[in-house]
């Protein structure tokens, strides 16, 4: 590697470069060593403990017990449907996401904000919810009917697309918002047609982008346990339905355990091919480029933003539309109820307050989940010296993104399992929410900043530390301005999920202090008509409160990058 | 030009700090205010399942007449509840439990997890006791019986008449008509596959094989069958027969009549029971907090607060269940330990049956 220094520098260098480069690795180590603990022992310890609870039997390890398992043809069908559902939804999510980037992030277009943070609501709606609205599109008797998709495994595929397609949007986005446009207008110039430069231009500078947030997709809804159920009716099982049912129901440890293996195996594989397909041609320079006019050539991108639009916004439609009926009339009764414990009291606290009790937790999930997530982004992208510490970087990078790919049954069994022991019960703790809030949030906010930190030039930073910068200065004078903007919309991620996260924190959140997916859930389990409502008007009032505050952070993006 | 965009974003950026710490209360979740309403007081832990809901009075009457502070830790339904329990024998995260139902409740004995109580029985409570409970590890708290509900408005429309038994269900009549959650997913469901193996015995798949052909629809959850598919639930669905409980009409009257009713040929009594943790850290507070579920007050709250019937024949229930919600005479029935020797074997058959 090449550094540019002044006449005679080689020589002068040669001498400090094993101490500064042990020191290098130090540094390193003291950046990895927290959230390294964190994910070990939030992680790590707990499905180790269920794993070990299925395998070992009577004190011996049991191999066969686990090939027995994975032998039966009923765990291949359900490893097939799994993989290509997930497949499927990837794909649309991706081919949907990316003209909306484009046309969001690039474009000068009036309301891109609202839409930008629009489109994020369905990432936090609850499956239960989401699942109704489906439904009710999708029935015989409903606008959609006559598709004959009810139930089917197309509509398993458009649910889990539903709720991630927001990662393509976002992920892609922020790239290509910080893309330099002048290479693509130099093609132009020479006589490439728009197509030619998007091919040959854009697409590769946006891969790495591309294949974390395919990636992050396909672990979702890989591990999608929600929709599977509520759509498509018991008719399909996946790896995760399997794990669930062995696990909560039929305390079938040792098939359990063979499975959750299983899914740890492929997860690796995947993640290992999409760290090599990420991997980044050279540094691009990055800056960001003011979005641009509307021209005539863009209507294709517009169209399929449009039908994206629909897409995602027919479901929400009719969940509004839904939450404002009482008794066949419009009203705004099932909002005012939202003040009350519920008819018949099907609440402990009323919305109201578990609303408060949602956002105080997303505020500790976002700043663990941003610091962890910054930590992690920061020791992977580092420009490695030799093929050793490149491994153990990519390896870093994959652990963190292993708790998206494993079954939530598994993490939440093994706290119980395995967090009781030592000299705190953290079973107990408040704080278990937040936590694995955050270590869900956690490979987003890696997604999202490993990128953009790739991106940049590893000689600012040389350059910077030859003109007597330290390593926090080089940090803030050269990482944090390019950051600046993902770091935000990686924040505003983290917050998302943790105020739509369901299946962790039904399992930790504490009775009296339940968030507002656990509330509805609560809500839409019990009968009576006003507490449907209310679920309703409950989820409305979680997507606005989400929408709201990705507004604000697209407003506070404004203006800040290039003023450092 | 480039100083003052600089501090505009720096101002914008402190305010949302402050409006979002403000927000959160600067968090690190809950902070203060944490027990400090029953600081000093003696904690017991009640680990129960998701449903469960008392009204604050009752419970602070009951911390302030023991002493004792009640900390309640939902864990999922009742399966999953159990098989908590069982994984963490070694080191309960609880003093007692709560919701354990006749279809686990042998898993549970079997493995342990409860400790010898045997409090006072309110009157009408020994008749819902667990059968083969001889160490007294399990008291009846609330029993409710899983009943499929059909839609009468829907069929009188119709001029037809809905359908009385399992055996109508597989009748072309009633073709594509049946929503239920599934056996796997949900205990309702569970009930209704025993309620099936009750009925036909060892002949149960063929049961369920014509009941799919006639176009039975399943749903993982509870929710999912009766709010979304239900043509009396909340998302105004399209199929007017649903699985859910005999008490669920007094929960569609309007205009002095409901507009469901449950058909009581069809029922499988649910029986929730409560008990002391092995290895319990409080288990003086355990037995006390046993105590209160069986005490009037609490089973006079239960229809309100749980949607489930009290074991008690001491309390009045409510107007409109005492009107609406009738029980059925005789519920289908399979023994505790039939259940725990079969349990995974049915459940597996049927999971093959029904999913792909």
């Amino acid at each position: 590697m090449r550094v540019p220094s002044g006449p005679g520098a080689p020589r002068g260098r040669q001498a400090p470069r094993g101490r500064a480069g042990l020191g290098r690795l130090l540094t390193l180590a003291a950046l990895a060593v927290v959230p390294v603990l964190a994910l070990g022992l939030f992680f790590v310890v707990p499905v180790s403990g269920m794993l070990a609870r299925g395998l070992v039997v009577d004190g011996v390890v049991d191999p066969g017990a686990v090939l027995e398992v994975l032998g039966r043809p009923r765990v291949h069908r359900v490893l097939w449907f799994t993989a290509w559902s997930a497949s499927a939804a990837t794909a649309l999510a991706v081919l949907l996401g990316l003209p909306a980037a484009y046309v969001l992030y690039r474009l000068d277009l009036p309301l891109r904000r609202l839409l930008r943070a629009l489109l994020l609501v369905p990432f936090v709606l609850p499956t239960v919810v989401v699942g109704v609205a489906f439904k009710q599109l999708l029935r015989e008797s409903g606008p959609l009917g006559f598709l004959g998709l009810e139930e089917s495994a197309v509509a398993i595929v458009l649910g889990l697309a539903f709720f991630n397609v927001s990662v393509v949007i976002r992920v892609v986005g922020g790239a290509w918002e910080s893309l330099d446009p002048r290479p693509g207008e130099a093609a132009a110039a020479l006589g490439a047609s728009p197509r030619q430069v998007f091919r040959t231009v854009t697409l590769p500078a946006l891969r790495p982008a591309i294949v974390s947030a395919a990636s992050v997709v396909f672990l979702f809804c890989a591990s999608g346990f929600g929709v599977v159920l509520t759509l498509g009716g018991l008719r399909w099982s996946t790896v995760e339905t399997e794990i669930y049912l062995l696990t909560t129901n039929l305390l079938d440890l040792q098939a359990a355990a063979a499975l959750s293996i299983l899914q740890l195996v492929v997860v690796s594989v995947l993640l290992a091919l999409s760290a090599r397909l990420r991997a980044v041609p050279g540094g691009a320079s990055r800056v960001v480029a003011r979005p641009r006019p509307v021209r005539r050539g863009d209507w294709p991108w517009l169209g399929a933003t449009a039908v994206l639009l629909v897409y995602v916004g027919a479901p929400i439609a009719t969940l509004v539309a839904g939450s404002l009926r009482v008794d066949g009339a419009w009203s705004l009764g099932n909002y005012r109820a939202l003040g009350t414990a519920g008819s018949e009291q099907a609440l402990l606290v009323p919305v109201t307050e578990a609303l408060a009790n949602s956002v105080r937790v997303a505020v500790d999930a976002t700043w663990m989940a941003l610091l962890l997530g910054g930590l992690v982004a920061l020791v992977v992208t580092r420009r490695s010296r030799g093929r050793a510490e490149r491994r153990v970087r990519g390896a870093l990078d994959a652990f963190f993104m292993l708790p998206l790919g494993v079954s939530a049954v598994t993490v939440g069994f093994g706290f119980l399992v395995t967090l009781g022991r030592g000299p705190v019960d953290l079973r107990d703790s408040a704080l278990l929410v937040p936590i694995a809030q955050a270590l869900v949030a956690l490979p987003l906010v890696v997604r999202t900043l490993a990128p953009v930190l790739a991106g940049i030039d590893d000689r600012q930073r040389q350059a910077a530390a030859s003109l007597g910068a330290g390593p926090l200065r080089t940090l803030v004078t050269v990482d944090l301005p390019v950051v600046w903007k993902p770091l935000l919309a990686a924040a505003g991620f983290a917050f998302a999920v943790s105020l739509g996260e369901f299946g962790a924190t039904s399992f930790l959140a504490r009775e009296d202090r339940p968030t507002v997916p656990v509330v509805i859930f609560r809500l839409i389990g019990h009968p009576g008509a006003m507490n449907y409502g209310m679920a309703l008007a409950a989820s409305v009032v979680l997507a606005a409160t989400t929408a709201l505050v990705m507004l604000a952070v697209e407003r506070l993006r404004v203006g800040s990058v290039g003023a450092f | 030009m480039v100083l003052s965009t600089h501090a505009r974003s720096a101002v914008l950026t402190g305010l949302a700090v402050l409006a979002t710490s403000v927000l959160g209360g600067c968090s690190l979740t809950g902070s203060s205010s944490e027990d400090e309403a029953s600081a000093g007081n003696d904690p017991v832990v009640l680990v129960t399942h998701d449903s469960f809901s008392l009204p604050d009075e009752l419970v602070s009457d009951f911390e302030e007449r023991t002493g004792l502070s009640l900390e309640v830790r939902p864990s999922g339904d009742a399966g999953t509840l159990t098989n908590k329990l069982v994984l963490t024998k070694d080191d309960p995260t609880g003093d007692v439990a709560f919701g354990v139902d006749n279809t686990f409740a042998s898993r549970a004995l079997a493995e342990g997890v409860f400790a010898s109580y045997a409090p006072e029985l309110p009157e009408g409570a020994e008749a819902h006791e667990l059968p083969g409970d001889e160490d007294d590890l399990l008291t009846p708290v609330d029993t409710g019986a899983v009943c499929l509900n059909v839609d009468d408005t829907w069929y009188a429309e119709r001029d037809q008449a809905p359908p009385r038994t399992l055996e109508d269900l597989t009748r072309p009549a009633y073709r594509d008509q049946l929503v239920l959650p599934g056996a796997a997913t949900s205990s309702p469901g569970m009930a209704f596959l025993l309620t099936t193996i009750a009925r036909f015995g060892e002949e149960w798949p063929d049961y369920w094989r014509e009941l799919l052909g006639n176009g039975a629809r399943l749903t993982g959850g509870w929710s999912d069958a009766y709010q979304a598919e239900f043509t009396q639930g909340g998302g105004k669905g399209d199929r007017p027969i649903v699985l859910s409980y005999d008490s669920s009409p007094a929960f569609t009257v309007s205009g002095g009549t409901s507009s469901t009713s449950a058909l009581l040929d069809t029922c499988f009594e649910q029986v929730e029971y409560a008990g002391v943790l092995a290895g319990a850290d409080n288990p003086e507070g355990a037995e006390q907090v046993v105590d209160f579920l069986l005490s009037d007050e609490v089973q006079a709250a239960l229809p309100e607060s749980m949607y489930v019937f009290p074991v008690s024949s001491q309390v009045e229930l409510p107007a409109a269940w005492a009107k609406h919600a009738p029980r059925p005479e005789q519920t289908w029935e399979v023994d505790p330990a039939d259940i725990d020797a079969n349990r995974d074997d049915w459940l597996r058959d049927w999971n093959d049956l029904v999913s792909r």
